[in-house]
C-alpha cells in the first residue's frame, strides 16, 4: 500500500487559461506527476472535482469580481500551500489596465447591455487578497519553473528560483546584447528572469512579460530608451502592458514625467 | 417522478473545457422550457484597452485573450492591421505563418481529442484516469501535443504567447536546419494522427444531426487557415472578410458575458465541421484517405463525431507542415515594412475551434481608434444552446444526473473556448 499522495488543485480566476495549460504542456512529466500527486481539482483537465482540503493549490488569474474576492478566500482556507501562477495572479495581468481607466466606460465600450455585467473597478493580484506562499511569474509561466515549484513544495521546500534580471539569462545563453550591439530597446535589465531570455534570442527586445525584477532600477533605464528614440508615450505603454499594475512598472509614468532639466 | 413537475438542472461547472461555464436546463412538464450555457468568465475588456495602443501591439496583446489559441489571435490581428495599412504579406512569410498555425492546430486538437473529448466516449473523468487503462493511447496523444508545441517554439519562440510574431512577419527567421529537425517527428506524427483517426472513428457516437449552417474560410486549392474568403456550406454566403460584420449579428444576453452571433436570423457553426464541409476536397492526400476510410463523407453534421474530423485535421497539420518545410527557402527579410495610415482593416483566420475575426480602425500615425474581435466560441454559442434544446428534448426521459452529463458531453463536442468567448463586439454591431 502506498501512503496517501499529496492533493494538488488548480483554480482559475480572470485569465486566459495559458498558465494552467502549462501544466498540461508538461507532456513528458504529466503522467509521472499524476502518479506522485492526487489531482483533486483541475477543471480544465478533469470533470471529477474533489472537495478540499488541498496540500498545494495553484491559482491562475486576477481578482476582478466581488464573487471572486470571496472565492479566493475560500480557496485559501482549503489550501495548505497556495502558489499564484502567472502575471494575472501575481500582478493583475493586462486586465489591470482598467485600474488606470474608467471601468464603467470600458463596460459601455464592449457590451451592449452594461447592466448585465458586474465587475470591480480594479484587477488585482491574489496576494492583495490572501497570503500567498509563492509567486511564480510570467505571461505565461515557464514550464520547467512550474515543475520546480511543484517538486519543491512536494518535498516541503521553498522553491529557489532566480530573481535576477533577464540580462543574466542572456549572458548565460550567450546571446549578444541586442541593445548594445543593435540598438534595439529592451526591458531585459529591469525584467524578472524566468523565460530563459527568449526575445533577445529572437532578435527582439524583451517586452517585460515576467514583470519587474526584484531590484529593477526602472528609472535608470528610461534615459537609455529615450536615447534609442523611444517616445515617452511608447515607453509608458511598453511598461503598462502585461504587468501594468506591478509597482515598479506602474510608476514608470511618474518617472517619465520627471525629465532631467 | 411526475412529469407535471418543473425540473431545473443547474449544473456544476463544466469540466474539460477551456475557461469556465455552467449549464442550466429547465424542463416543464417533460418539455424543455429553457437551456442556458452560462458563461461566468469575468470580462477582461480587451477591445476597450486596445484603444490608444500602437498598431504594432495587437499581436502580443490579443494573444493574451486565449492561452489555448494565441497563434490564431496573432494571425487574425496581423491580417487585419496589414489590411488597414493596405498590405498583404505573402510568399515565404505567409508559408511560415501557416507552419506556425500547423503547430497550434496539432497542439490544440491533440489536447482536445485525447485529454478533453475521448474520456467522454470511454467513460473516464479525464486523460489521467484514462491512462490507467489506455496508457499507450494517452502517450501517443501527449507526444502529438508535444510536437505541436515544438513547432510553435521553433517558429514562434514560445508555445504559449509566441514572441516571434510581428505585424509584417517575424523578428527572426528559422534556419532550414531548425525546421529540418522537426521532420523526423512529423513523419511519426502523421502515422500517429492516422492511428488517432482509426481509434476515434471506432467510438460510439450518439445519433444527432445539427440543423445549422456551417461557416468557414475557404482558400483555393488548400485546406484553410489564412485567407479572406468566408463561405457557408449551404452556398448562401460567399463574402470577403471586410463584409463579415455586415452579415453576422451579435446580441448580448443576460446569462452570459459572451455575445451570441447569428447569421441571417439563424444559428451557425464554425470550426472543424465547417472547415471539413467546405474544404474536404482540398484535404492533403493521406488525410483524404483517412477521412474516406473513417466514413466521413462530404459533410459531417453530428457534433459527437467532430472528434473524427479533428483527428483528420491533425493529419492535415502534419502533411502541411512537411510540405512547407520541404519547400522552405528563407525569405529575404524576416518581415516586410508595414507603414501606418488612417483606415480600417479586417482580418480572419481559422483558429482550431473556428473562424476568428478582427477589425481595427487606425489613425494616420497607427494609433488604434477602435477594435472589434469576434471569437469562434461566441459565434457558436447560439448553435450550442440550440442543439442543447433539441438534445435535451429528445432525451428528457433520462434522470437529471444522466441528462446533465449527456448535455455536458454535447457541450464539449464543440471544443468551446470560454476564455475567448468573453471578448466581444462593439455596441453598434450589437444593435444592428
Amino acid at each position: 500500500m502506498t501512503a496517501a499522495r499529496p492533493r494538488l488543485a488548480v483554480f482559475k480566476f480572470a485569465s486566459c487559461d495559458g498558465c494552467q495549460l502549462t501544466l498540461l504542456d508538461c507532456e513528458d512529466e504529466l503522467l509521472a506527476l499524476a502518479g506522485s500527486v492526487e489531482i483533486t481539482h483541475f477543471l480544465e483537465a478533469s470533470s471529477a472535482v474533489l472537495a478540499g482540503p488541498y496540500d498545494l493549490s495553484l491559482v491562475e488569474g486576477s481578482i476582478t469580481t466581488a464573487e471572486d474576492r470571496e472565492r479566493i478566500r475560500d480557496v485559501r482556507r482549503q489550501s495548505r500551500r497556495l502558489v499564484s501562477i502567472g502575471a494575472c495572479a501575481t500582478a493583475g495581468g493586462i486586465q489591470a489596465l482598467r485600474n488606470m481607466a474608467d471601468v464603467t466606460e470600458f463596460t459601455r465600450a464592449v457590451y451592449a447591455r452594461p447592466e448585465y455585467i458586474s465587475t470591480l473597478a480594479t484587477s488585482t493580484a491574489i496576494a492583495d487578497h490572501v497570503p500567498v506562499d509563492f509567486e511564480l511569474r510570467g505571461c505565461p509561466i515557464n514550464r520547467s519553473q512550474l515543475l520546480q515549484v511543484i517538486a519543491s513544495f512536494l518535498l516541503g521546500a521553498t522553491p529557489a528560483l532566480p530573481s535576477s534580471s533577464v540580462c543574466v539569462e542572456c549572458k548565460r545563453r550567450g546571446t549578444p546584447c541586442v541593445m548594445v550591439t543593435q540598438g534595439i530597446p529592451c526591458l531585459g535589465p529591469v525584467t524578472h528572469a524566468g523565460c530563459g531570455a527568449l526575445c533577445p534570442a529572437y532578435n527582439r527586445g524583451c517586452y517585460g512579460c515576467f514583470g519587474p525584477a526584484d531590484t529593477a532600477a526602472t528609472a535608470a533605464l528610461i534615459p537609455r530608451l529615450r536615447q534609442l528614440r523611444m517616445a515617452d508615450d511608447a515607453i509608458v505603454r511598453t511598461f503598462h502592458t502585461f504587468n501594468a499594475a506591478a509597482p515598479a512598472f506602474r510608476d514608470v509614468s511618474t518617472g517619465v514625467g520627471e525629465r532631467p532639466a | 417522478m411526475t412529469h407535471s413537475a418543473t425540473r431545473t438542472i443547474d449544473g456544476t461547472p463544466i469540466g474539460r473545457v477551456e475557461g469556465e461555464g455552467r449549464l442550466r436546463i429547465e424542463l416543464h412538464a417533460g418539455a424543455v422550457a429553457s437551456v442556458e450555457l452560462r458563461i461566468f468568465e469575468p470580462p477582461r475588456f480587451f477591445e476597450a484597452l486596445l484603444r490608444g495602443r500602437a498598431y504594432t501591439e495587437p499581436p502580443d496583446i490579443t494573444a493574451r485573450i486565449c492561452g489555448i489559441c494565441p497563434v490564431a489571435y496573432q494571425m487574425s490581428a496581423c491580417a487585419a492591421i496589414e489590411d488597414a495599412c493596405g498590405m498583404t504579406v505573402g510568399g515565404g512569410l505567409a508559408e511560415l505563418r501557416r507552419l506556425l498555425y500547423c503547430g497550434e492546430w496539432l497542439e490544440s486538437h491533440a489536447l482536445h481529442v485525447y485529454m478533453l473529448h475521448a474520456p467522454d466516449f470511454l467513460g473516464y473523468d479525464g486523460a489521467v484516469a484514462m491512462a490507467r487503462d489506455h496508457r499507450s493511447d494517452v502517450e501517443r496523444g501527449l507526444r502529438l501535443k508535444r510536437l505541436g508545441n515544438r513547432i510553435m517554439e521553433v517558429v514562434g519562440g514560445r508555445a504559449i504567447h509566441p514572441v516571434n510574431v510581428r505585424v509584417g512577419g517575424f523578428y527572426r527567421l528559422p534556419t532550414a536546419g531548425e525546421l529540418g529537425e522537426l521532420v523526423h517527428e512529423l513523419r511519426w506524427a502523421l502515422g500517429a494522427a492516422m492511428a488517432t483517426v482509426e481509434w476515434v472513428s471506432g467510438f460510439r457516437a450518439p445519433a444527432f444531426e445539427g440543423d445549422w449552417d456551417l461557416i468557414a474560410l475557404a482558400e483555393p486549392g488548400a485546406y484553410p487557415s489564412l485567407g479572406r474568403s468566408v463561405q457557408a456550406s449551404s452556398g448562401r454566403l460567399d463574402i470577403d472578410a471586410a463584409d463579415f460584420l455586415a452579415h453576422v449579428h451579435e446580441r448580448h444576453v443576460a446569462h452570459s458575458t459572451a455575445l451570441h452571433s447569428s447569421w441571417a436570423g439563424g444559428e451557425y457553426l464554425v470550426g472543424a465541421l465547417a472547415r471539413y464541409a467546405i474544404s474536404h476536397a482540398a484535404l492533403p492526400p493521406q488525410a483524404a484517405m483517412a477521412a474516406r476510410d473513417a466514413g466521413l463523407g462530404e459533410m459531417c453534421r453530428n457534433p459527437f463525431q467532430s472528434i473524427v474530423v479533428r483527428s483528420v485535421e491533425m493529419m492535415v497539420a502534419c502533411e502541411e507542415a512537411m510540405r512547407i518545410i520541404d519547400g522552405y527557402e528563407a525569405p529575404r527579410t524576416p518581415s516586410v515594412q508595414v507603414a501606418p495610415r488612417a483606415g480600417v482593416g479586417h482580418g480572419v483566420s481559422e483558429a482550431p475551434r473556428g473562424l476568428l475575426y478582427h477589425r481595427y480602425e487606425l489613425a494616420a500615425d497607427g494609433t488604434i481608434a477602435s477594435a472589434t474581435i469576434v471569437p469562434p466560441t461566441s459565434q457558436n454559442q447560439a448553435a450550442i444552446e440550440h442543439d442543447l434544446r433539441r438534445f435535451a428534448a429528445e432525451n428528457s426521459g433520462l434522470d437529471d444526473a444522466t441528462l446533465a452529463t449527456r448535455c455536458e458531453q454535447l457541450v464539449r463536442c464543440y471544443d468551446p473556448c470560454i476564455s475567448c468567448a468573453t471578448h466581444f463586439l462593439d455596441v453598434q454591431v450589437l444593435r444592428r
